[in-house]
């Protein structure tokens, strides 16, 4: 199971960097929708089918909406050029390798601290805390709901759920006050 | 905006009930298999989405259209929060409290509120992205 997600992990990376090298938008988002649909994948493998339903159809409905806006953009934006070429003497920037170094060195630190602190985690799948005991053990007679996942976001953590529902709110409000402005002549 | 050929017409004509009858599905099953509000709101926002998509509508009908789902996702976020108010007026008075009875575990009705949740959190998602849906297809159809 380790060897697939790791093979997904290098496809979602080689996904995001050629969305970042694309020629033209179109093709950048549909290299990013790897990134999300690798993602699903590896939810279903980790055994959290709620996370896979959502990310799934989520994927595709930002997908929908960012071609939508993609659209709407002129063929002159589409064919723009993403790199630009310096004509010129080629010299190593003192700067930009100063930080190259700072950057790898903190890099090997966290990594070196990361693999030491492995060994002293739990094994996957078992839970430390008291209160996701209590959750896992009597979730199901405390809510009545078979689903766990949904007994806790409705039940136990239902300001969470309604956070979420605020955010969407605000976001749509939001949009929908950017867009009105489109007509105001400045 | 103009919609597709007919061969993508015919497919949505096919499809479009399933996907929506399989979000009412997820979401009416949010507390008895994975899924719920969220994502079964996501998927009936799917089907409507591909109905515009499809056929195409005039900017009028857009219009009128993103008003109601607007109004529609407002109305089902208060409704959420009314549920959640009145568990402060029962026995154990706790905002967000489970207070109609439980029922039998894996029954479809029980587990107290939280279906009922669960379909207004499935309601409002899903006019909150065919609203935004929405308003980028009249942005879109303005500019010509």
């Amino acid at each position: 199971m380790e060897a697939i997600i790791a093979v997904l992990l290098i496809l979602m990376i080689a996904g995001s960097i050629y969305t970042l090298h694309a020629r033209d938008l179109l093709s950048a988002i549909v290299s990013y929708g790897i990134v999300g649909f690798a993602l699903v994948i590896i939810f279903l493998f980790l055994k959290a089918p709620d996370l896979a339903i959502v990310q799934l159809v989520v994927e595709i409905i930002t997908l929908i909406i960012m071609i939508a806006v993609i659209r709407n953009s002129s063929k002159e934006d589409l064919q723009e050029r993403t790199t630009v070429k310096v004509e010129g003497v080629h010299y190593i920037n003192l700067r930009s390798a100063l930080y190259l170094l700072v950057t790898g060195i903190l890099c090997i630190g966290l990594f070196y601290y990361f693999v030491k602190s492995i060994p002293g985690l739990e094994p996957f799948g078992v839970h430390t805390t008291r209160m996701a005991t209590t959750y896992i053990e009597q979730g199901a007679e405390l809510t009545g709901s078979a689903n766990l996942v949904t007994g806790i976001l409705f039940d136990f953590r239902g300001y969470d759920t309604l956070g979420e529902a605020t955010i969407l709110l605000t976001a749509v409000i939001g949009i929908l006050t950017i867009l009105r402005i489109k007509g105001k002549k400045v | 905006m103009k919609g597709m050929t007919v061969i993508v017409k015919k497919v949505t004509q096919l499809l479009c009930g399933i996907i929506f009858i399989f979000g009412i599905y997820i979401v009416l099953h949010g507390h008895l298999t994975p899924g719920g509000g969220f994502a079964g709101g996501t998927i009936i926002a799917g089907a409507f989405i591909l109905l515009v998509l499809a056929y195409g509508d005039h900017i009028i009908h857009l219009r009128v259209r993103k008003e109601d789902s607007s109004r529609l996702e407002s109305f089902a976020i208060f409704l959420f929060l009314a549920f959640a108010l009145a568990g402060m007026f029962m026995i154990p008075s706790v905002f967000f409290s489970n207070y109609y009875p439980l029922g039998a575990v894996g029954e479809l009705l029980s587990a107290g509120v939280i279906p009922l949740y669960n379909i207004f959190i499935g309601v409002e998602v899903a006019a909150a992205l065919f609203t935004v849906f929405l308003a980028f297809v009249i942005l879109k159809e303005e500019d010509k």
